[in-house]
């Protein structure tokens, strides 16, 4: 069965980590994602750049909002994973997404750090 | 990670917004200092016993705004308040500030305490000093360290400065939107004061080396207050564009290596991306600032993956722009050098040529100058430019890096 793990922290904190900390809480997570790439139990990880490089567009209106998706009366459904040119690109994917799925709120988020892993390859 | 240093990630992370509370509470920065210290050496008993609390900055405002209380009782032989070991992490405690912070008070918070580092009756060396001891958090002795200087000369330099902004008063009534856009361009430029500071010194990974990184984290910080500002993302974007490029601006002997002969395999990709995205986000606004333009040329550079792919009469169109809303000689300057990649190294000349009586005493213009002459095989003329430059260099790897061009024209001029 396919499984998503979601991410949560503080951002001010993280974002103050130094380059040592930083290196540190990677190498850890790399010696598990390792051990569970062995396994086949491990597709795609990835780290999300700072929400403040992104952006947010609200189905209905069809309004493009700077900064993350940031309502509470709307829960994460799922996601994609584009590979494209830049934000003009995501947008105009999200509209077309959108037209087929109306309603709720895409947040257009890039990826800092991308782990391919062995399953689902 | 320990403990501590799990703990010292959640204080630093939560310092602007605490002692910016602080400040506003008690209205006097060295108290609001104090208090914030109070509160963290509070943390480091109680956090490792308790597990961090939800709510690290609340916390920090909660306990530092007793213990600033109880200090002023003391100090007036008064009771001493309950130790704060008794306070718990209890939605009921914490709630109703927490819900206050997330508000406009936490935006003004943050920006009055960045912007009384940007007095204007501040020099700019005090400005980038106050702003690393007080939004960063940084010790004295690293700001020393930064600024290679003693550390009582820095504690004189900061305490200078603490008295200047006391003199002058720190603004606390909520600014206006005109106050509050004066506000947010002056916190940017000490931002970008900062970042010089640590771009200048190379890709070192000492205390100077990081003001690089620290400004980062202060854009963002200022960014995440001001989500839908053009020019923030554009300053953001321009810092992290050029930091991207640290690993590889100097050789294993500090040598500067020009942008077109780095080895773009060590830039920062991290970096890079945020820096398109936010570019993206910018110009999608259509009101193009200084901190945008400046970015969006960072950005083409960023976007060839090798030197020769350069989009320079993109370049060149921008830094066209640039001049008219900033005009300078030192942006034609830059103009000149996408000119004469697109038109030649002549029309780069005659764009130059004005310009002499006003850079006369810029390394960079005689370095330029020499260069195109050197294209043009006009060897008499460019040597001489580059003996003009070597003269004006302001660190020794800005002459070596001319020389090297010096002892290429000796060389040809032997085999002649």
């Amino acid at each position: 069965m396919l499984y998503a793990l979601l991410c949560y922290n503080n951002e001010a904190e993280v974002f103050a980590w130094d380059q040592d900390q930083d290196a540190a809480v990677m190498a850890r997570l790399e010696a598990v994602q390792q051990k569970l790439d062995a396994a086949g139990k491990l597709g795609p990880s990835l780290r999300l750049l700072p929400t403040t490089a992104a952006t947010t567009l609200r189905k209905d209106q069809d309004l493009v909002i700077d900064g993350p998706y940031a309502e509470t009366k709307e829960q994460l459904l799922g996601f994609y994973l584009l590979d494209i040119d830049g934000l003009e690109e995501g947008l105009a994917i999200a509209r077309e997404l959108a037209a087929a799925n109306p309603g709720g709120a895409y947040e257009i988020r890039p990826i800092g750090y991308f782990r391919a892993g062995k399953a689902l390859g | 990670m320990t403990d501590l240093a799990w703990i010292d990630a959640a204080l630093t992370g939560a310092r602007p917004q605490a002692v910016g509370a602080l400040l506003r509470y008690f209205r006097d920065l060295d108290t609001a200092e104090e208090a914030f210290q109070d509160a963290c050496l509070r943390a480091l008993k109680a956090w490792p016993l308790n597990g961090p609390p939800r709510d690290p900055a609340a916390w920090l405002i909660m306990v530092g705004r007793n213990a600033g209380i109880d200090g002023a009782r003391r100090r007036a032989k008064q009771t001493v308040l309950p130790d704060e070991t008794v306070l718990s992490d209890t939605e009921d405690a914490e709630t109703p500030l927490a819900e206050r912070l997330d508000g406009a008070d936490y935006r003004d918070d943050v920006l009055r305490l960045m912007f009384i580092c940007c007095h204007p009756d501040l020099p700019a060396t005090q400005q980038v000093a106050l702003a690393l001891r007080i939004v960063s958090g940084l010790s004295v002795k690293q700001i020393a360290r930064a600024f290679l200087v003693g550390e009582s000369a820095m504690e004189q330099r900061i305490t200078r400065a603490k008295t200047r902004i006391a003199r002058a008063g720190v603004p606390f009534e909520t600014p206006g939107p005109a106050e509050r856009a004066e506000r947010v361009a002056a916190v940017a430029a000490m931002i970008y004061l900062v970042f010089n500071e640590g771009y200048s010194a190379g890709g070192r990974q000492d205390d100077r080396g990081r003001l690089a990184d620290e400004a980062i984290r202060l854009s963002r910080l200022l960014l995440r207050l001001y989500q839908t500002e053009p020019e923030i993302m554009g300053l953001t974007a321009l810092l992290l564009l050029q930091h991207a490029r640290a690993a590889a601006r100097f050789d294993a002997e500090g040598e500067i290596v020009l942008l077109d002969d780095q080895d773009r395999s060590l830039w920062d990709r991290r970096l890079i991306n945020e820096g398109l995205a936010l570019v993206d986000k910018a110009m999608r606004h259509r009101r193009p600032g200084p901190y945008q333009i400046q970015a969006a040329i960072a950005a083409l550079h960023a976007r060839a993956a090798r030197a020769a792919d350069t989009d320079w009469a993109g370049i060149a169109a921008l830094y066209a722009a640039l001049e008219r809303q900033t005009p300078s000689p030192v942006i034609t300057l830059n103009r000149a050098v996408a000119v004469s990649r697109t038109e030649g190294p002549q029309a780069a000349l005659d764009l130059i040529a004005p310009l002499e009586a006003r850079l006369a005493g810029y390394f960079h213009f005689y370095g330029v100058r020499g260069a195109l002459l050197l294209d043009l095989g006009r060897e008499a003329e460019a040597r001489v430019a580059f003996n003009q430059a070597i003269a004006l260099a302001n660190t020794p790897a800005e002459a070596a890096h001319i020389r090297r061009h010096l002892d290429q024209l000796t060389l040809s001029g032997e085999a002649h």
